[in-house]
C-alpha cells in the first residue's frame, strides 16, 4: 500500500490530482461530479470582476487529432467565467460546505491594481475556499486587454501583484505561469520574490490549430477570422515538464512548490511531473476528451506504481529525478552505445533502415533476406532506429564496456566520466584535476 | 480483407438457409428456392466499402516500410505504401491514381486478389501481430472515389499512327489495350463474348463484383480513348495471319475458353456442365430468382472456380452443396481464407476422392466416387467408393486454351512466351491466362497484358 494523501502548501486533498481552472469547473454541477468521480480538488474557473466577460458564440475549441481522432493537442479561444461573479462566490462557498475534504482553490483575473485584488480577494475569502490561484497564464483574449499572460510575461509585475495578494489575504498564494516566455524561471522567480506560496504551470501555449484551405481562416473559426488560442493535452506536455525541471533545479527557486500541469492523461504521466518537482498535479484536456471518470484510473496507477516500488508516499516520488536533470556540457561523453536490432522480434519494415540512411549515418545494412543489421562502424547511437521502430524492445541501445574498442572512432571506451568541460576541443575547458 | 471475411460469411450462411417453404426442397433443378429479398441479402457485396474515417483509421496501421514486402508481393508492383499514405492525407483520388499507373484495373482486383497470399500476408503487421493493413479494401476506397469522379485519370499522347489488335477483353488484353492507347497507339480489342471484360463480367463470383462492376470499369477504363472493341473469335471470324497482315503488332489475350473433361461415365447426363458455364449464367442473369439450382450440388475441383460456383448454388438456395477434390486440403489452389468463406456459406468439403461416374436415369441423381491416395507414381484410387446425391455437377477442373493459332509454339497447352511476352512469331505477344507461365490471377494477367504491352511499344518506337 501507498498513501496517495496529498498535502500542498496546506492544502489537502485525497490525492494529488486537482482539475485545473478552465471549463470542468466552471460551475457547481460540474465540480460536484468530479468530486463524485474522485477528484482530489478542483481549481475553480478563473474570477473576474462584473460585468462578467462574454464568450463567442461560435466554437471556443480547435483540435489535433492522431489516428482514429485520438485528440492529442487542444486549443481553446475560451476566456474566464462568463457568469455574475457572485453566482460563482455562492455556489463555491456551497461546494466547498458540502465536500470539505476536497481541495477548493480559486483562480483570479482582475485588473493590475491592488483594490481590484483586494475586494475580490476578500470575496473569495468568504467562500471558505482553500487557496488562490493567480491566473497569469491564459494567452488569449484576456491578454488583450493587459490580464493573463499579459501579466505573466512581464516578471515585475508578477511580483507585484503576488505581493499586493499576500498583504491581503490569509490564503495560500499560488501563482500561474505561462509558458509563452523564453525562460520560465524569470517568472517563477518573482513570483518567489513576490511570496507566492507556490507557482503552477504550464498555462496553455498560444497557438493556431490549423488552417481551412477552402477559406483560408484560421482555427477554430469564428466567421472566417480565427485568434490564437492556448494549446493543451498530450501535445504539450514535453514542453510542461522541461518548464517544471528548470524551476525544480533552479536554485533561486529552491523550496518553491509547484503544481505540475499540461497534458497529464494517464497515472505515468502525473508520476513523471512529480518526480521532475511537482507537488501535486492539475488535469484538465484528459478530463475534456474522456470526463471525469479517468481520475480514478489516474489515482488507482499511481498508488499501484508507488506500493509496486516501495515509495510510501508523496514525498517519496517528488523531486526525484530533479538531480538527474543536467546541463548538455556535464552529459557522459564515455557513455558509448550502440544500437543492437532483434532479429527474433524484427516484423521486417524496414523504417530503421530508412530513417538512418536517408537522415541519419548510414549506420544500418540490409542483408538478404530483409535483414537489418547495425554497422558498428557508422553509428552514432542517435536512437533514431529505436524512436521509429514499431516493435517496443526490437532495438535497444548497448552500452560498450569500459576497456572495450568504439569501432567508429577506433578509441577504447573510458571507464572514467567525461563530458564537454573538459574536453579537448572545447575552447573554455577546465584542465582536467 | 481478413477482419471482414469473418463477418460477412456467417450472415450468408444464415441467410442462406432454406426457409420453412420448403422450396429450398423441391426436388430437381428449380429456380427460386429462395425469397427474392434472401438472394439480394446473398448476393450482396461480400466486403462492403470502407467509410471515409473506416479507411483513414485503415491507412494509420502501415508503416510505410522501405522497399516494401507488400509491393514485391503485388504482381502488378503497386507502390502500397504510397497509396495508403495518401489516403491517410485525405488524397484517395491521387491514391487512385498511384494505384492505376501500375495496375489500370486495380479496382477489380480490389475485390477479386486474394490479398491474404499476396500483399496483405507479405505485410509486416501480418509478421507483428497477425491482421495486416487491409491493403485490398483500402485499394477498393481509392480507386472507388476515383472512379466516382466519372473521370479518366490519364491523358491520352498524341497518335502515332500505329495500329495493335489485341484478342481478348478480358484483364490482359483491357491492361494492354489501355497501356498501347495511352502511349498513341490505335487499338482494337476482339472478344468471342457479347460484353468485353473476360472472367471479370462472366467469371467470378457476382459478390465480388456487385452492381455491374465489371461493366462500368471497362466503360471508365475505355475512357482513355483511342480503343475500339469488336467481336471476334480466333479460329472464326478472325485469322492470325489477317490481324498480323493488318496492324503493326498483336497480342493474344484470349484466355483459357476451353474446360477440361471430368472423363467419368455419364457426364452428359442432363445437370452436368462445367462450373464456369453455371457462373457465366448466374452473372449475367437479370434475375436470380428465376436462376435454376439443384437442391443437391455436387462440385469438383479445388479452385476459386470451384469455391465461387459453390458458395453460390448455396446462395441460391441449394440445400447440400458439396466440393469434393482429389487430395488434401493443403493442396487445394483455392485460399484457406476463400475454403472458409465457403465452409462459413454452408457449403462441405470432401478430400481424397475423384468421381468416376455421373449416375441417374435421364437426369442427374447421384455422382460415385472412389477414394484416392498419394502413391509412388502420383495421385492413384483405392478402389474404395461412395456416392453424394446430386441434382447437379459442376466441374471446375481447369481450363484449356482453346483455338491456338496454328504455328504458334505451345509449352504445356499454352502459348511459349519470352520474358516480354513475346510469342515464337515475330510480332505476336501473348499475356494472361492463355500464355504460359503465371498462376492464372487477375492480377497477374493484368501485369502481363501491360508488360506486353510496354515490349510492343518498345518494339515500335524504338525506345
Amino acid at each position: 500500500m501507498a498513501d496517495i494523501r496529498s498535502d500542498f502548501i496546506g492544502i489537502r486533498s485525497p490525492n494529488p490530482f486537482w482539475l485545473a481552472s478552465a471549463p470542468p469547473t466552471d460551475k457547481a454541477y460540474n465540480v460536484e461530479r468530479a468530486f463524485r468521480a474522485g477528484w482530489g480538488g478542483v481549481v475553480w474557473k478563473t474570477l473576474g470582476l462584473d460585468p462578467h466577460i462574454v464568450n463567442v458564440n461560435g466554437p471556443r475549441y480547435g483540435v489535433v487529432y492522431g489516428a482514429d481522432r485520438r485528440v492529442l493537442g487542444m486549443n481553446n479561444i475560451e476566456l474566464i467565467t462568463d457568469r455574475p461573479l457572485a453566482v460563482n462566490l455562492a455556489e463555491i462557498k456551497q461546494v466547498k460546505r458540502d465536500w470539505p475534504d476536497r481541495a477548493m482553490v480559486v483562480s483570479l483575473m482582475v485588473p493590475c491594481d491592488e483594490e481590484s485584488w483586494r475586494g475580490i480577494l476578500a470575496e473569495v475569502e468568504d467562500t471558505g475556499a482553500d487557496g488562490v490561484e493567480l491566473n497569469f497564464g491564459c494567452p488569449h483574449g484576456m491578454s488583450e486587454r493587459g490580464m493573463g499572460s499579459a501579466v505573466g510575461q512581464v516578471p515585475d509585475y508578477i511580483e507585484m501583484v503576488t505581493r499586493w495578494c499576500k498583504a491581503n489575504t490569509r490564503m495560500p498564494v499560488i501563482v500561474k505561469l505561462t509558458p509563452n516566455i523564453t525562460d520560465i524561471r524569470y517568472p517563477a522567480r518573482a513570483a518567489k520574490k513576490g511570496g507566492a506560496d507556490a507557482v503552477s504551470l504550464i498555462n496553455t501555449v498560444s497557438s493556431i490549430t490549423s488552417v481551412d484551405l477552402d477559406s483560408f481562416s484560421p482555427e477554430p473559426s469564428i466567421d472566417g477570422k480565427g485568434s490564437h488560442g492556448g494549446y493543451c493535452g498530450p501535445a504539450v506536455k514535453p514542453i510542461a515538464l522541461n518548464m517544471v525541471a528548470e524551476i525544480a533545479r533552479d536554485p533561486d527557486c529552491a523550496g518553491l512548490p509547484i503544481s505540475g500541469i499540461g497534458g497529464i492523461t494517464t497515472w505515468r504521466d502525473a508520476a513523471e511531473f512529480m518526480a521532475l518537482g511537482a507537488g501535486n498535479v492539475q488535469v484538465c484536456t484528459a478530463a475534456m476528451t474522456y470526463g471525469f471518470r479517468v481520475v480514478q484510473e489516474m489515482a488507482a496507477g499511481l498508488e499501484a506504481w508507488m506500493a509496486e516500488k516501495g515509495h510510501a508516499d508523496l514525498a517519496a516520488i517528488t523531486g526525484r529525478a530533479v538531480p538527474n536533470v543536467t546541463d548538455w556540457q556535464h552529459l557522459n561523453l564515455n557513455f558509448v552505445t550502440k544500437a543492437r536490432i532483434d532479429q527474433e522480434a524484427c516484423i521486417k519494415c524496414g523504417r530503421c533502415f530508412a530513417a538512418c540512411e536517408d537522415t541519419s549515418h548510414q549506420a544500418i545494412a540490409i542483408k538478404p533476406g530483409r535483414v537489418f543489421e547495425v554497422i558498428d562502424e557508422e553509428c552514432v547511437a542517435c536512437n533514431l532506429c529505436v524512436n521509429v521502430c514499431p516493435v517496443e524492445n526490437c532495438i535497444t541501445m548497448e552500452r560498450l564496456a569500459p576497456g572495450a574498442t568504439d569501432p567508429r572512432t577506433g578509441r577504447t571506451v573510458p571507464a572514467e566520466h567525461g563530458d564537454w568541460t573538459t574536453h579537448p576541443n572545447n575552447p573554455g575547458r577546465v584542465a582536467a584535476e | 480483407m481478413t477482419a471482414s471475411q469473418t463477418a460477412k460469411p456467417a450472415e450468408t450462411a444464415a441467410a442462406s438457409h432454406p426457409d420453412s417453404s420448403g422450396a429450398a426442397r423441391t426436388p430437381g433443378i428449380a429456380p427460386g428456392r429462395l425469397p427474392p429479398e434472401r438472394l439480394a441479402g446473398n448476393f450482396a457485396d461480400l466486403h462492403p466499402p470502407l467509410s471515409a474515417h473506416e479507411a483513414l483509421v485503415a491507412a494509420d496501421r502501415c508503416y510505410f516500410c522501405h522497399d516494401a514486402p507488400c509491393v514485391t508481393a503485388c504482381p502488378t508492383g503497386i507502390d502500397i505504401p504510397m497509396f495508403i499514405r495518401q489516403i491517410a492525407a485525405e488524397r484517395p483520388v491521387e491514391a487512385a491514381r498511384t494505384i492505376f499507373e501500375a495496375n489500370i484495373l486495380g479496382g477489380i482486383c480490389a475485390r477479386v486478389c486474394p490479398t491474404e497470399t499476396l500483399c496483405e500476408e507479405a505485410c509486416v503487421r501480418e509478421t507483428a501481430e497477425g491482421k495486416p493493413v487491409e491493403i485490398g479494401r483500402l485499394q477498393r476506397f481509392a480507386t472507388d472515389a476515383q472512379m466516382a469522379t466519372g473521370a479518366h485519370p490519364f491523358a491520352r499522347a498524341a497518335e502515332t499512327g500505329r495500329r495493335i489488335a489485341v484478342v481478348g477483353a478480358g484483364p490482359a488484353g483491357l491492361a494492354a489495350a489501355h497501356r498501347l492507347a495511352m502511349l498513341g497507339h490505335g487499338v482494337t480489342v476482339y472478344d468471342a463474348r457479347e460484353k468485353p471484360g473476360g472472367l471479370n463480367e462472366y467469371g467470378i463470383a457476382a459478390y465480388k463484383a456487385v452492381g455491374g462492376f465489371a461493366g462500368r470499369e471497362v466503360d471508365w477504363l475505355l475512357g482513355i480513348g483511342g480503343i475500339t472493341i469488336r467481336h471476334g473469335r480466333l479460329g472464326a471470324e478472325l485469322t492470325l495471319d489477317a490481324l498480323a497482315a493488318g496492324h503493326d503488332a498483336v497480342l493474344l489475350a484470349m484466355g483459357l475458353a476451353g474446360v477440361n473433361a471430368l472423363g467419368a461415365a455419364g457426364e452428359e447426363l442432363p445437370g452436368a456442365r462445367p462450373a464456369t458455364a453455371f457462373i457465366a449464367e448466374l452473372r449475367q442473369a437479370a434475375d436470380l430468382s428465376a436462376l435454376p439450382v439443384g437442391r443437391n450440388v455436387v462440385v469438383v475441383g479445388g479452385g476459386m472456380t470451384a469455391i465461387d460456383a459453390a458458395v453460390q448454388s448455396k446462395l441460391l438456395g441449394a440445400e447440400t452443396v458439396t466440393i469434393v477434390y482429389r487430395r488434401g486440403r493443403g493442396s487445394m489452389p483455392a485460399s484457406r481464407v476463400e475454403q472458409d468463406h465457403a465452409a462459413a456459406a454452408g457449403v462441405a468439403f470432401r478430400f481424397w476422392a475423384r468421381p468416376v461416374a455421373a449416375l441417374g436415369e435421364g437426369a442427374l441423381r447421384e455422382v460415385e466416387f472412389e477414394y484416392t491416395r498419394a502413391g509412388d507414381a502420383g495421385l492413384e484410387g483405392t478402389g474404395e467408393t461412395f456416392r453424394l446425391p446430386a441434382d447437379q455437377l459442376f466441374t471446375a477442373i481447369g481450363q484449356v486454351l482453346e483455338g491456338a493459332p496454328e504455328g504458334i509454339a505451345l509449352e504445356r497447352g499454352k502459348i511459349a512466351v519470352d520474358a516480354e511476352g513475346r510469342s515464337s512469331r515475330p510480332g505476336v505477344w501473348a499475356a494472361g491466362d492463355c500464355a504460359a507461365g503465371g498462376d492464372d490471377l487477375t492480377v497477374t494477367a493484368v501485369a502481363e497484358g501491360r508488360d506486353a504491352a510496354m515490349s510492343i511499344h518498345r518494339s515500335l518506337t524504338g525506345d
